[in-house]
């Protein structure tokens, strides 16, 4: 009865067939598998990823008990990566699991090659030394990133990747590609087949808002030199005339085209984010390109001549009020204006594919036809290396965050993290892990912090005495809610990293469990 | 002796101890650290968690590891194969068992010295002295007439002392979550102080419904034609059978029938998923957002149940779709919301029969509430059903309500009974503040209330 697929009917409703396939095909590898890390997995595992990969060199204990899920007393002195390994495969057969009884430290020491069969690497609770280190392997690699900490009431997840491009970002609001400001002439051609004035009172209330808008602004820029509304008192006057053109209080297709009549006013071209994209120093293309930057190249050509400034119509149109047969058209007319633009693109693509010296063949129509359906909200994320960012951090946000009410516990428990790692190498424990050395410890961490603040080129004296002794009496406490909360974050952000789909996090996400004030860093 | 030094049994908390232990700066009001907050966190404090599904089963997982010893699950759903890709602590040959039985066992098995008690049933099933029990509820859910009826219940325990300052021990604190997608909310209820879930009722718009004539008449998308087939067509191929959304025949007739009127009309884009889509109001759900959002309810109840730290104030949003967004947002309470407000002041003669005042509730202007039960000081007053109860009470219809409530001149009753809600009948829980004229004793005391 059970279909194969319908355990994953919920999250197929979000990132799709494909979105699943990517899933299935990815191979993760966690470091260290104390809460945060199991709780990472268990959430990639219920979704089906491909394959884990537990890496652990630690023997399950007592006080493991009291904050992760996925060892019991069975599992007491066995080893951690092999007990966790064996309840995450519970959750789910189809997931290949695996598991490495070895510290992640020494494996990043030792056999930095070893990481280059993953698709994605997770590391949790691991200290800056290790995490500088692994950064550089993966980068080296071109593997993906994810570090993730939980500590005491904070925490912070960061992504390290030398460049993500997404196609299908899939935004939330984005505003619908209509062109009513630059109607195309078939568009144009329909409209005027339309009469506004039918004494029919059902097809008059039907008649969709996009013909009204196309129609009533042409009448509009006769009266005004051929200018559509464009000031704010234009435009209140342009609402009234649609507004006159009612004839009953109950034509929800007028209300919508009085509610859509700023989409006449909008300017014409691509977005600044799209124009930063097309003018990416990548679009310069050779035979080692990406095929993202392929595309970006054919887009720039296209909007360059064809598209008039303009990128491919998107295609699709929201529902409105209107008869069945009218929208029906409608939907025709801009799908065949999207498949036109789509051939235009093809043929750019194979070109710049001959070009460069590759099979014009390479990029699959269906990748070129997503591509254009998307192309206005590309987005392209990039990393600092970790290392750079620690070196040398943008020294004007570090600053804003310190004076900003908002930003200044955030960047302090930045700060103190980095400074706890310090103090952990140094004197091999954490800080405040035992209740007789609280005050020297709180001494010692807040000279590391100042330290680490005067580096960074920024007051020491900025950092607030009650957040050092917080950070204290954490003593290297891993919460399983706070573990949960970031674990839940990775995989969240893990997901969109393999899936190409959504926009991943940027910057570093600091969290504050104190009053739940977590921030974004960008250092 | 240091922490992790000492003997077997005690380290298993040391994480967790590090925290309770010692004092802190940054903490909440009532903060008395030491081993004793531990051990009476795992002793006294008693959780309920409302829903077994994707939410509750993480809060259940969260809570057992946040020290809490006592907790209850109550939810009335089966498992069914579509929850096994977020709620963790089910198997595929669990389907078809009941999620609260399934998930108490789970967690009791994993994490030793946990006692969970489930409640496989209806929230309405539970009398609210079942609900009075606990230090904390914690709102696993995903309908909106459901978290209004647990605060509606959790509300009700709340008293006003004269100056209409709300008593601090009447308090029953919940914690609410919902997600949907990559996002969701996390908020702190502290009935009487922050607002509660009627007060910003709304933050949950109704849901927006397809107008019959579209459906009947210009249908446009493959979801018009999917209605039509199920609002619509259902009726006048079956008539009287009601449609049951659970039943894979009636949703094949209705993805066929579906499809049938998208291809007359030329319409694409009617599949069997998306007619499940539309017809069950089905919201995409990952584990992920749910651990999130979970896991901050859980740190919430923690704080509540011992201070280690601040509270969240009061409502948490998380949206991890584009980049990642986190806000907090303090809303106000609405000082006349007929639920956590000192309650709905109603006047009657003091001649009125219990008969005569139903009747006047469901004609009352701004509490219209049919089919009601009452309780007084927990003495049933009058009780709809079950059919045994019903019988004992019916009698009280006939005596006046004052007699009924001890001649006390003014009191609080508590009412359940059925309201409207976004235009459909939901279970609601009212407290009224009862004042009787004409001849009482203490008029004095009437005017008091009446000022209040
Ligand atoms: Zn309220």
């Amino acid at each position: 009865m059970a279909e194969p697929k319908s355990k994953y009917d919920r999250q197929l409703r979000i990132w799709g067939e494909q979105g699943q396939e990517a899933l299935e095909k990815a191979s993760i590898c966690l470091l260290n598998c104390g809460p945060t890390g199991s709780e990472t997995l268990k959430n990639l595992v219920l979704g089906g990823i491909g394959s884990i990969t537990v890496i652990d060199g630690s023997k399950v204990e007592e006080g493991d008990m009291g904050n992760n899920f996925m060892v019991d007393l069975q599992s007491i002195a066995q080893s951690k990566a092999k007990c966790v390994c064996a309840f995450l495969q519970e959750l789910n057969d189809s997931v290949r699991a695996k598991f490495v009884e070895e510290s992640p430290e020494a494996l990043i020491d030792t056999n930095p090659a070893f990481f280059q069969q993953f698709t994605l690497v997770i590391a949790t609770q691991l200290l800056e030394n290790s995490i500088l280190k692994l950064d550089k392997i993966c980068r080296q690699y071109n593997i993906m990133l994810i570090v993730a900490r939980s500590y005491g009431l904070t925490g912070l997840v960061r992504i390290s990747i030398k460049e993500h491009d997404v196609v299908d970002t899939k935004p939330d609001h984005f505003l619908d590609d209509l062109r009513l400001n630059n109607p195309w002439p078939e568009l144009k051609q329909f409209a005027e087949s339309i009469d506004l004035y039918t004494t029919d009172p059902v097809v008059h209330k039907h008649t969709p808002y996009v013909v009204i808008l196309v129609k009533i602004v042409e009448e509009w820029a006769s009266a005004h030199g051929g200018k559509f509304p464009s000031t704010r008192e234009e435009k209140r006057e342009f609402k009234e005339l649609l507004k006159s053109k009612m004839i009953s209080l109950d034509e929800d297709n007028y209300k919508e085209a009085m509610e859509a009549s700023f989409k006449v006013s909008l300017p014409c071209g691509i977005s600044p984010q799209l124009h930063q994209i097309v003018n990416d120093s990548s679009v310069e293309i050779d035979s080692s390109s990406y095929n993202f930057w392929v595309l970006v190249a054919a887009l720039k050509e296209f909007i360059e001549n064809e598209g008039g400034g303009e990128p491919p119509l998107e295609g699709s149109i929201p529902d409105m009020t209107s008869l069945t047969e009218y929208y029906i058209s409608l939907q025709k007319i801009y799908q065949s204006k999207a498949d036109a633009d789509f051939l235009a693109i093809e043929q750019h693509v194979k070109g710049i594919l001959k070009r460069i010296g590759r099979d014009p063949d390479t990029i699959l129509k269906t990748t070129i036809k997503n591509f254009c359906k998307n192309a206005r909200k590309l987005m392209v994320c990039r990393y600092r290396l970790i290392e750079d960012e620690f070196n040398s951090p943008i020294l004007t946000e570090v600053q804003k965050y310190l004076t900003d009410e908002d930003y200044s516990v955030a960047v302090g428990f930045y700060v103190l993290l980095r400074a706890v790692d310090r103090f952990t190498s140094n004197y091999n424990r954490f800080p405040g892990l035992f209740d007789g050395e609280m005050d020297e410890d709180t001494s010692r961490l807040k000279t590391i912090a100042v330290g680490i603040l005067n580096d960074m080129g920024c007051n020491g004296s900025s950092l607030s005495e009650d957040l050092i002794s917080e950070m204290c009496r954490y003593g290297g406490a891993e919460l399983h809610t706070v573990a949960a909360y970031i674990g839940g974050i990775a995989s969240q952000e893990a997901i969109k990293l393999i899936t190409k789909q959504f926009i991943p996090l940027t910057g570093t996400f600091i969290f504050n469990g104190i009053d739940h004030k977590s921030q974004l860093l960008f250092l | 002796m240091d922490n992790h030094n000492s003997v077997s049994g005690e380290n298993r908390w040391r994480d967790l101890d590090k925290l309770l232990v010692r004092p802190g700066n940054i903490v909440g009001p009532n903060f008395e650290p030491g081993p004793q907050l531990r051990d009476d966190l795992q002793a006294y404090a008693k959780v309920l968690v409302v829903g077994a599904g994707g939410l509750g089963c993480e809060l259940l997982k969260d809570l057992a590891l946040s020290g809490f010893r006592n907790l209850e699950v109550i939810d009335m759903d089966r498992i069914e194969v579509s929850n096994l890709n977020r709620q963790f602590l089910f198997r595929l040959q669990d389907v078809g068992k009941p999620k609260a039985e399934v998930a108490a066992m789970r967690v009791m098995e994993r994490v030793s010295g946990v006692n969970i008690v489930p409640h496989f049933c209806r929230i309405e099933d539970k009398n609210i002295e079942f609900y009075g029990d606990f230090n904390i509820i914690a709102l696993g859910l995903d309908s909106i007439e459901a978290r209004s009826y647990i605060n509606s219940v959790a509300c009700s325990f709340l008293e006003y002392d004269s100056d209409d300052k709300p008593c601090e021990e009447t308090i029953k604190p919940m914690v609410d979550g919902g997600t949907e997608g990559f996002k969701g909310h996390a908020r702190v209820i502290l009935p009487g102080i922050t607002p509660c879930f009627e007060c910003t009722i709304w933050l949950f718009p109704p849901q927006v419904k397809f107008p019959l004539c579209t459906l009947a008449e210009t249908p446009r998308t493959a979801a018009h034609c999917i209605e039509y087939a199920h609002l619509i067509k259902w009726n006048e191929v079956h008539g009287g059978k009601s449609f049951d959304a659970d039943d894979p025949e009636h949703m094949q007739w209705v993805y066929s029938e579906a499809l049938k009127r998208a291809e007359l009309f030329g319409i694409s884009g009617v599949t069997y998923s998306l007619t499940q889509g539309v017809v069950k109001n089905i919201i995409p759900a990952i584990a992920s957002t749910n651990a999130i959002i979970s896991a901050a309810c859980a740190l919430e109840a923690l704080k509540i149940a011992t201070g280690f730290s601040k509270s969240l104030s009061n409502y948490l949003t998380y949206n991890g779709a584009e980049g990642l967004h986190t806000k907090v947002t303090e809303f106000w309470k609405d000082n006349d919301c007929l639920v956590c407000g000192p309650g709905v002041l109603i006047e009657v003669d003091s001649t009125t029969s219990l008969q005569k005042f139903i009747d006047l509730l469901r004609e009352h202007p701004t509490l219209p509430i049919s089919k009601p039960s009452m309780v007084h000081r927990g003495k049933n007053l009058y009780m709809q059903a079950p059919p045994i109860l019903e019988e004992m009470t019916r009698s009280n219809l006939q005596l006046p309500l004052f007699d009924l409530m001890g001649r006390i001149p003014k009191d609080v009753i508590h009412v359940t009974g059925t309201v409207t809600l976004n235009d459909r009948k939901t279970s609601a829980l009212r407290k009224l503040r009862i004042v009787f004229k004409g001849n009482v004793d203490g008029v004095a005391d009437m005017d008091m209330a009446g000022g209040a």
